[in-house]
């Protein structure tokens, strides 16, 4: 019974009414990121006056639509630019990025980077379900080689991106991954990220059942959940595999990921303007 | 009154910093200046041109066509430019710098030691500055109290003294060439 | 690190949304010292903007643009302001955006190729209505072209540079002092209007020095964006109150709004399967400029008395209206009878102001650093009214005002 008073406490205090029924697809697993972004939210207690909510094109983009607070719906892969910009105009407002595959590291790529070296604090919130879904299931910068997308119709041939190992090797102070079959890791994480005083990265692996699923044998929400658990390891098991074993594991390596201190782009801001502000 | 300025040298020679000062005089003394300039991608050895427009009007058309005053420190600028003074112009050539076969035949031509005399002074870096003592002593476009006051709002602190220097060097310069050509003139 | 929750208690002095008081121009005014200068147009739009109340600058360097970012990176600390280098230009437009949203007077400066890039988000400000000003210091195009060298090839693109169907307001500066009025007379417009303005400066102005006297506090006005009026739980951003511009509820201020590029109904949100809908959201957003024409456009008559049948009519902008200026005066002087009618607003276009032009001269010479842009303008306002006659000229050079009076002469 409190799960389902959570759910209701959830719902009337962060979810905008008027935007119900969603746009997501049956067996979707944005409903599931959102959920786990809303109870890290409440759980780290963000006043929503003061919370932006930002976001650029795609499935995943239109979450700041369903939540009651100040929401930006920006251009295709460029959110975090915009996010940068509420940011530094107003360093005292919390910044969450919802964001896709394709947005993030395909058109944006280059945004993500920057913001990840420039360490602004926000918490960019990856949806990974490696296919461009809302234009209808093109390859995308994650699609595994061989999977099949109406742009790879033989099988993909290009190496996918880590979106987790970029982050951190562009210099993220915060990264992990989860997949939506841990929602309480991945609230956890969410709730790590929002409170890290840096740029924060979580990775969700999402299934897309209609989109990539049906033409990768993941047709179901249960296929996708034993090929996330198939394909998937956890950091600390990971950790545990001899060097040997590492080089050889074929899996994602899930869990926190990289949780390092780094100064932060508006305190030293901040620091800057006491220095040469002329009173 | 209008005078047209046209400063041709190397890039790296201070003269796009001389045409400003020359316009930031002329501010001071309460008339009207556009200053503007040419030059390559490089920041240093390419050719570099400076223009200044002094007028107690306004100033709408803002380059030079036909100079009243040419600089030259360099001898490409100087063929390049020679050709478009007007004929009762100024020209002022390093000496040492560039080379002239034939003076032009008409304007008042200045043959004199900039770089030479910024040499004597200790650092050639100043050879624009002793190019704005002359140009104010000659052409009288500005005022010497504003011309200096403006050099010494554009050099750092502690070259200040050898810029100062170098403007009273290149102020004689222009002063003793102006004696030389009024006697020659009688 | 856990960050606090709370904000902390020694305030720091960086604060790109502040009430911009007397006290905040005397601020910009002791920072930029003497009150008559001899700076680059660059620099003086920079002083506009500061004096504007700009205090969130984005930018790429680009030249003949970079002197903006570059003083502006060294002034807006000094003011309690932010000034960021992005990746690219798209990331400078994107980012000056969410600094609106968020309450700051924003701007970014570029040149034609960084332009080129900008508009796609600049299209975004438009729909989503959004003030910000963004500065284009035009050089030669097409493509990298000559980028120490100035032009007028952007007026075109300053209006048509983004798809669909919107207004916004670009304004010409022909002097050095004209950048940095028109770049304070751009916030004011940006944030009545709640429009993205486009100043078009150009290679030349950018980098040429002229004097520029700034100006007292009451000689300037300053406008800020429409507050909202209505209780938070009525409030709908995009809510027309009969003067088609929507109130602005700054983010972090409890309205809770949503802000989306796509076709939305006054409460923000998606209505992208409405034909009425959108049919209404973009006729409003040009309306909003084209009903306002008049309380926007300026333009500078130097007409003689008594216009006669022998009339020369000369349509300029820009940097280019200063060799226009030298070829007037010249002209006069030898009896000719001109009429120069310099546009300062060119987009909404100054269609009214042409024909009257059209209907005094026999024909308009329309001097441009480019391959005929305003010239179709210009032609299409006469409505046959009288000859046009193009003067067009490219490569970094202006206009000698020589080349005027010959074509005004008949000699070209």
């Amino acid at each position: 019974m409190k799960v389902f008073r959570k759910a209701k406490h959830i719902r009337e205090k962060y979810l905008e009414e008027n935007m119900w029924p969603s746009i997501f697809c049956q067996a979707c697993g944005i409903g599931t990121v959102l959920s786990c972004a809303l109870r890290a939210i409440d759980k780290v207690g963000l006043d929503l006056d003061k919370t932006v909510f930002v976001s650029g094109i795609g499935c995943s983009s239109r979450l700041p639509g369903y939540i009651d607070a100040d929401g930006l719906h920006t251009t295709h892969g460029r959110a975090i630019t915009f996010a940068t910009g509420v940011k530094l105009a107003n360093p005292e407002l919390d910044i969450i990025v919802f964001t896709g595959d394709g947005d993030l590291a395909g058109i944006g790529g280059n945004h993500f980077i920057h913001a990840a070296r420039r360490n602004i604090d926000m918490t960019v919130i990856c949806v990974n379900n490696y296919n461009y879904g809302m234009t209808g299931s093109q390859l995308s910068p994650t699609t595994p080689v061989g999977g099949i997308a109406t742009t790879s119709p033989y099988g993909n041939i290009e190496s996918p991106f880590d979106l987790s190992a970029l982050a951190i090797g562009a210099g993220a102070p915060y990264v992990a991954r989860w997949t939506t079959i841990y929602p309480h890791e991945t609230m956890m994480a969410i709730k790590k990220g929002i409170e890290k005083k840096g740029f924060a990265f979580i990775e969700i692996l999402t299934p897309c059942p209609v989109g990539y699923g049906r033409r990768n044998k993941l047709k179901q929400g249960k296929d996708y959940l034993l090929w996330f658990k198939q394909n998937s390891i956890a950091r600390s098991r990971f950790e545990k595999l001899s060097e040997e074993e590492k080089r050889d594991c074929r899996k994602v390596v899930i869990g926190g990921l990289q949780d390092v201190e780094k100064p932060e782009f508006t305190s030293e801001w901040s620091r800057l303007v006491d220095k040469h502000f002329v009173e | 009154m209008k005078t047209e300025m046209r400063f041709v040298a190397f890039g790296g020679q201070g003269i796009v910093l001389a045409g400003v000062m020359m316009g930031e005089a002329a501010i001071a003394d309460g008339i009207n200046a556009v200053q503007s300039q040419s030059y390559g991608p490089e920041s240093r050895g390419g050719a570099a041109k400076s223009e200044v427009i002094i007028s107690d009007e306004d100033i709408d058309y803002p380059m030079v066509v036909e100079a009243d005053c040419l600089v030259a420190l360099s001898q490409p600028g100087y063929d390049r430019y020679v050709g478009e003074v007007k004929p009762d112009g100024t020209i002022l050539v390093d000496r040492d710098l560039v080379e002239i076969d034939q003076p032009p035949r008409s304007g008042s031509f200045y043959h004199l030691p900039f770089a030479k005399t910024a040499d004597k002074l200790g650092n050639r870096i100043v050879t624009n500055v002793v190019v704005l003592g002359s140009v104010c002593a000659i052409t009288g476009a500005v005022s010497k109290e504003k011309l200096a006051a403006a050099v010494k709002s554009n050099v750092p602190g502690k070259y200040l003294e050898l810029n100062l220097r170098a403007f009273e060097e290149g102020y004689s310069l222009g002063q003793e060439a102006l004696k030389r050509r009024e006697a020659e003139a009688k | 690190m856990r960050k606090p929750r709370t904000k902390p208690a020694a305030a720091s002095k960086y604060q790109p949304v502040r009430p911009f008081t007397e006290e905040e121009f005397s601020r910009v005014r002791r920072v930029l010292g003497q009150k008559v200068l001899f700076v680059q147009g660059d620099a003086a739009v920079s002083y506009g903007a500061l004096l504007a109340g700009c205090r969130f600058f984005a930018g790429y360097p680009i030249t003949p643009a970079t002197e903006t970012s570059e003083i502006l990176s060294q002034l807006l600390p000094r003011v309690g302001g932010v000034c960021i280098q992005m990746e690219d230009e798209i990331a400078s437009v994107g980012a000056i955006i969410g600094a609106s949203r968020a309450g700051a007077k924003s701007m970014t400066a570029t040149s034609g190729p960084g332009f080129s890039l900008m508009q796609e988000n600049i299209g975004y400000a438009a729909m989503t209505e959004t003030p910000c000003v963004i500065v284009d210091v035009q050089r030669s195009g097409p493509s990298t072209g000559q980028p120490t060298e100035g032009a007028q090839g952007d007026i075109m693109q300053a209006k048509w540079g983004s798809h669909g169907d919107y207004e916004l307001i670009a304004l010409s500066p022909s002097t050095v002092q004209e950048c940095l009025d028109l770049t304070i007379d751009a916030f004011n417009l940006s944030e009545i209007y709640s429009v993205p303005v486009i100043l078009l400066t150009d290679g030349i102005i950018g980098h040429m020095r002229e004097k520029v006297v700034l100006p007292e506090f009451e000689e300037v006005e300053l406008v800020w964006r429409k507050a909202p009026t209505r209780p938070k739980d009525e409030f709908q951003p995009f809510f027309d109150d009969g003067s088609k511009i929507p109130e602005t509820a700054t983010f972090g201020t409890g309205y809770h709004t949503y802000i989306t590029g796509l076709t939305h109904s006054d409460t923000g949100y998606p209505a992208t399967d409405s034909q009425p809908e959108h049919h209404r959201l973009v006729s409003r957003l040009c309306a909003k400029i084209r009903d306002n024409r008049d309380k926007i456009i300026k333009v500078q008559k130097d007409y003689q008395d008594g216009a006669e049948e022998n009339t020369i009519g000369i349509v300029s902008y820009g940097v280019t209206s200063r060799s226009v200026n030298s070829a007037v005066k010249l002209l006069r002087r030898e009896g000719l009878n001109i009429d120069h009618l310099r546009i300062i607003t060119n987009w909404p276009f100054p269609e009214k102001e042409v024909a009257e032009l059209a209907g005094r001269a026999g024909r308009i010479v329309i001097p441009e650093l480019n391959l005929g842009q305003v010239y179709h303008s210009v032609r299409e306002a006469a409505a046959g009214q009288c000859d046009i006659v193009p003067m067009w000229k490219t490569g970094g050079e202006m206009h000698t005002p020589d080349e005027i009076i010959r074509v005004v002469k008949g000699n070209g």
